[in-house]
């Protein structure tokens, strides 16, 4: 059976984290060989979720972890386990 | 970037912290710091509230560590206390109820078609050295629904796996793919047609090239 372009994407997020069985991992290869848009949509979707995994996307505030155990310090002082 | 758990520091740390050496719990809670704080931050919205409910996070972990079974990760319990702490302080807001991880929304409704191209060029990670890439990527990740919001951030951000993700919001592992899923389509729509100027232009061409 040949999937369509929409059956692809409902399946993208999957594919990429390596969680769709082995039939239909071939299906959509199969499909990518030949669609330039699913392979445009399946690239740029891997591409932001690489991206975002980059810790200079997310910092902490400045100072946060020092602030953070000052604060645990006192606590720390205050109360017993 | 994410700090893999190590259970058996963790039991050996706990012990130890509860026999009385309290200033092991600096140790403990380190590797949980940045996964709270966004965890509290995707939830609240706030700078300044985040850091301060995850400081309180960190406090009532303290406090409450003799509680802790050992039948989850340790950082999966700390994001559970933290997110009770989000919850309990977006009720006190008042806030709406979409905003709230509790809130129920039909997960079958919603446009997901992607941005249609007809070819990509990979933007490098290099790119975020320039400063306005990382603001795209946060905006897009601030501008989604707040169920989405909260799994991109763990899954995707904190590279948290689907069953630990699940736990700490309290949610299924199905809903926590199907929420992911949704999230990384919207953030493809979003995002992919303005990544495209990040990307390394070919020598000699101008624009982008099929």
């Amino acid at each position: 059976m040949r999937i369509d372009c929409k059956h692809v994407w409902e399946h993208i997020s999957a594919y990429i984290d390596g969680e769709v069985d082995a039939e239909l991992r071939a299906e959509i290869d199969r499909h990518l060989e030949t669609c330039e848009i699913c392979s445009a949509v399946l690239d740029s979707t891997r591409n932001v979720v690489v991206l975002m995994a980059d810790d200079r996307v997310f910092e902490l505030p400045a100072g946060f972890s020092q602030r953070l155990h000052e604060r645990l310090e006192k606590e720390l002082e205050l109360a017993g386990p | 970037m994410t700090t893999a758990s190590n259970p058996e520091f963790e039991a050996d740390c706990i012990r130890r912290i509860l026999a009385g050496e309290k200033q092991l719990f600096h140790d403990l809670i380190r590797p949980s710091e940045r996964a709270i704080y966004f965890l509290l931050l995707s939830l609240l919205r706030n700078e300044a509230e985040a850091e301060d409910a995850a400081q309180e996070t960190a406090i009532k972990v303290y406090l409450n560590l003799a509680k802790f079974r050992g039948d989850s990760q340790f950082r999966t319990w700390v994001l559970s206390i933290a997110r009770n702490e989000g919850l309990g302080r977006l009720r006190k807001q008042g806030s709406r109820r979409e905003d709230s991880l509790d809130a129920e929304i039909d997960e079958g409704s919603g446009d997901y078609t992607p941005a249609i191209l007809t070819s990509w060029r990979e933007v490098p990670s290099e790119a975020l050295e320039r400063k306005e890439l990382g603001g795209l990527l946060r905006k897009a990740i601030k501008g989604l629904p707040a169920i989405y919001r909260n799994v991109v951030l763990l899954r995707d951000i904190e590279e948290m796996d689907v069953r630990e993700t699940a736990a700490a919001l309290g949610i299924t592992e199905g809903a926590v793919k199907v929420r992911l899923h949704r999230a990384r389509a919207l953030l493809q729509r979003e995002l992919a047609p303005r990544l495209k100027g990040f990307a390394p232009q070919r020598k000699g061409l101008f624009g982008w090239g099929a």
